[in-house]
């Protein structure tokens, strides 16, 4: 078993106005196995704390610390922190020019297990996941997210998640954009990821839909930079219920 | 994202040619190195010619350039001439001012024995066979080349494979003439592998007879200190296809200007190009398709790298097509991939159509970043910084690299690939 550790965790960006302070504290334990969704308005620092734990540059930590079994995360490079089984599904994955998924699967494969897949087992794997999450054969040779919709491009995420097998992953935002259908999709990837691997889960989200396909333990309610509230499975139905305007009256 | 493409309503499936999503970037703009006061340098049928979307730059008709062997014809330059406007005349090392009477880098032929190479003198008839200079600097390397290699594949031959090893060995200016005459239907690739130290202003004729196919690769693999300005000139006749690829990785400043020219029908020009720009470096490709006849294909793709400090690459293409060419297809493109700060890829597409009854016609320019927000992708995925660029650039620029169908050739520009990307310094 192993234990992602967030503790005090202070983060500020940099902006044009001088340094702006995002994450005011936030405290987080997340167990392999064990699936913590965090819910919040937009704008309340969700895909900054997602973005701080894969090491965007662009995230200053001011205070607090990030460990995975007792190790300093925060002092890891962000390729680093993809071989110790960290992922980071994201809100927007950007298009890389001139590298063919083929080519990126495999060598992200290779960089994150330290050796080099074992070639028919390998593309095999590929073939069945992507088929599993309902992916078109011909995007293997299509360009990493290039010209792939919203929701495509969130199902390559998926994929990546199950072929690279994280002890934890992050996913930031990964229900919205998508229709019923491929919303189904994507959370069986996530149900089958953490069947298989034991993978601990921080599921982002702003809104209850996809906790109905990914049932979590526990919900942390995200306003202003902090955690606000936190519970079980009820506090989302609650939300659901009520929306975020309870928390930001309070704050008000 | 910045296409450009032009396009008359004929057009088949060449309407939004395949872009580089993510790429963000204008390359197109004025010139950093010379002030544009000065008007530019235009033939008898100047036009103000601006195309779709991109920066308003006037451009002179190449119809209209002027042409001669005789070096006193072209004025002197100032740097502020349309095709001299990028170049950074100080760093050409007196290939435009002074007499060129340095030892011209020597020339070995390897390959297989058919194709053959002779020496004529430079008053010999062959000469200009399918050249005329249309500058300052190739008129001048006209005027002091002391001799003309010439590499002939005769009539009829079938997989002709030559390399002319160019070894540049002195700083001194030097001019050099090489003319190579595809004879009818005969099938050759031919390298011009220019290495070492050089300041050579060159003039390289292609004669592409009847029915031949003739491929060209154009290695400027020079030493950090060459200057190379070279000329290089086609006339495609009747069914010919020729096709040329310039590959420009080596050298302080380069500046090779492929042009070609159909002469009869049913012929086919392609032209490639790979460069890879270092700091400092100044690579520049202008090129050239005069659709002067009927029924023939064009299609132009230069790929660009750049990285470091005041690193510098120019691209124009200039495409033309002439009121006798109908039933012409031609498309031109230019792709950069800018990978540091500090790195500065101008490219400018020129498409000139002085008839409408063609079958299609385009131009598209990207200039892309490799931005921190690729790298971040990348990295999150465990590729580290140094894999994660050569990922991208690989496959950028492989698209280039397989048009070469020497193996050995594509090998060894793998491997430059992967040095050049090992100097990144960030
Ligand atoms: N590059 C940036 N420049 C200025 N403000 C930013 C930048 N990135 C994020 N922010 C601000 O930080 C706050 C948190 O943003 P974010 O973490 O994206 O929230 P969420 O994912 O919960 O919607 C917002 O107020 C947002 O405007
Ligand atoms: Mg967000």
């Amino acid at each position: 078993m192993s234990t992602l550790e967030i503790k005090d965790l202070h983060v500020s960006i940099d902006t044009e106005q001088g340094e702006k302070e995002i994450l005011k504290g936030v405290t987080l334990t997340i167990k392999t196995g064990e699936t913590h969704a965090i819910m919040g308005p937009n704008g309340s620092g969700k895909s900054t704390l997602a973005s701080t734990i894969a090491g965007h540059p662009r995230y200053n930590v001011t205070s607090g610390s990030i460990t995975l079994d007792g190790e300093d995360v925060l002092e890891m490079s962000v390729d680093e922190r993809a071989k110790a089984g960290l992922f980071l599904a994201m809100q927007y994955p950007v298009e890389v020019p001139g590298v063919t998924m083929t080519n990126f699967l495999r060598t992200a494969k290779t960089a994150i297990d330290g050796e080099a897949p074992k070639l028919r087992t390998w593309t095999k794997d590929v073939k069945e996941a992507m088929t599993k999450l309902k992916i078109d054969a011909d995007f293997a040779q299509r360009n990493v997210n290039e010209g792939f919709s919203g929701g495509e491009k969130k199902r390559v995420e998926i994929l990546q998640l199950e072929l690279f097998k994280p002890k934890f992953a992050v996913l930031d935002e990964t229900d919205s954009g998508l229709d019923v259908d491929a919303l189904k999709v994507v959370s069986e990837g996530v149900n089958r990821a953490q069947a298989e691997n034991e993978m601990g889960t921080l599921l982002i989200t702003h809104y209850t839909r996809i906790l109905r396909y990914i049932k979590p333990e526990f919900v942390h309610v995200f306003v202003d930079g902090k955690v606000a509230e936190e519970g079980g499975p009820e506090l989302a139905d609650r939300l659901e219920e009520e929306g975020y305007d309870r928390y930001l009256n309070v704050k008000a | 994202m910045s296409e450009t493409t032009t396009h008359i309503p004929e057009e088949k499936a060449r309407i939004g040619a395949p872009s580089i999503p993510g790429f963000t970037e204008e390359g197109e703009d004025l010139s950093p190195i010379n002030d544009n006061g000065g008007s530019p340098l235009a033939g008898a049928s100047t036009k103000a010619h601006s195309h779709g979307g991109g920066v308003g730059v006037p451009d002179s008709s190449r119809a209209g350039r002027p042409t001669s062997t005789n070096v006193d014809d072209f004025a002197k330059l100032t740097g502020r001439e349309e095709d001299w406007r990028f170049t950074p005349l100080k760093r050409l090392k007196g290939l435009h001012t002074d007499e060129l009477t340095g030892a011209a880098p020597k020339i070995e032929l390897t390959g297989n024995d058919i194709a053959k190479l002779s020496v004529v003198a430079a008053d010999d008839a062959l000469n200009g066979v399918a050249h005329t200079p249309d500058d300052r600097v190739s008129a001048n390397a006209w005027k002091y080349a002391s001799e003309t290699h010439v590499v002939t594949i005769p009539k009829n031959a079938e997989g002709a494979k030559a390399t002319l090893r160019i070894t540049g060995e002195s700083l001194a200016a030097a001019a050099q003439h090489v003319i190579v005459v595809a004879e009818e239907n005969s099938e050759a690739t031919v390298v011009l592998d220019h290495v070492g130290s050089a300041v050579l202003a060159q003039n390289v004729e292609f004669d592409v007879q009847a029915n031949a196919r003739l491929t060209v690769i154009s290695l400027q693999a020079w030493e950090d200190d060459a200057v190379h300005a070279s000329s290089q000139q086609a006339l495609v006749a009747a069914g010919a296809s020729f096709k040329h690829i310039a590959v420009s990785f080596g050298g302080d400043l380069v500046r090779v200007n492929p042009s070609a020219r159909f002469t009869g029908e049913r012929a086919e020009i392609e032209l490639y190009g790979l460069y890879f720009a270092d700091a400092g470096q100044h690579l520049e490709h202008r090129l050239f398709v005069d659709h002067a006849v009927a029924n023939c294909k064009s299609n132009v793709l230069y790929k660009g790298a750049l990285q470091g400090k005041d690193a510098h690459t120019v691209w124009v293409g200039d495409v033309l097509i002439q009121k006798a060419a109908v039933g012409t297809d031609s498309y031109e493109a230019n792709r950069n991939l800018v990978l540091t700060d500090g790195a500065r890829a101008d490219s400018v597409p020129n498409l000139e159509i002085e008839t409408g009854l063609i079958d299609g016609a385009g131009h598209a320019s990207t200039t892309g970043r490799f931005d921190d927000e690729h790298l971040f992708y990348l990295m999150a995925r465990g590729i580290d910084e140094k894999t994660a660029r050569r990922l991208v650039v690989r496959g950028f620029l492989n698209e280039i690299v397989q048009q070469i169908g020497d193996e050995a050739l594509q090998e060894r520009l793998t491997e430059t690939i992967e040095e050049e990307l090992a100097a990144t310094s960030n």
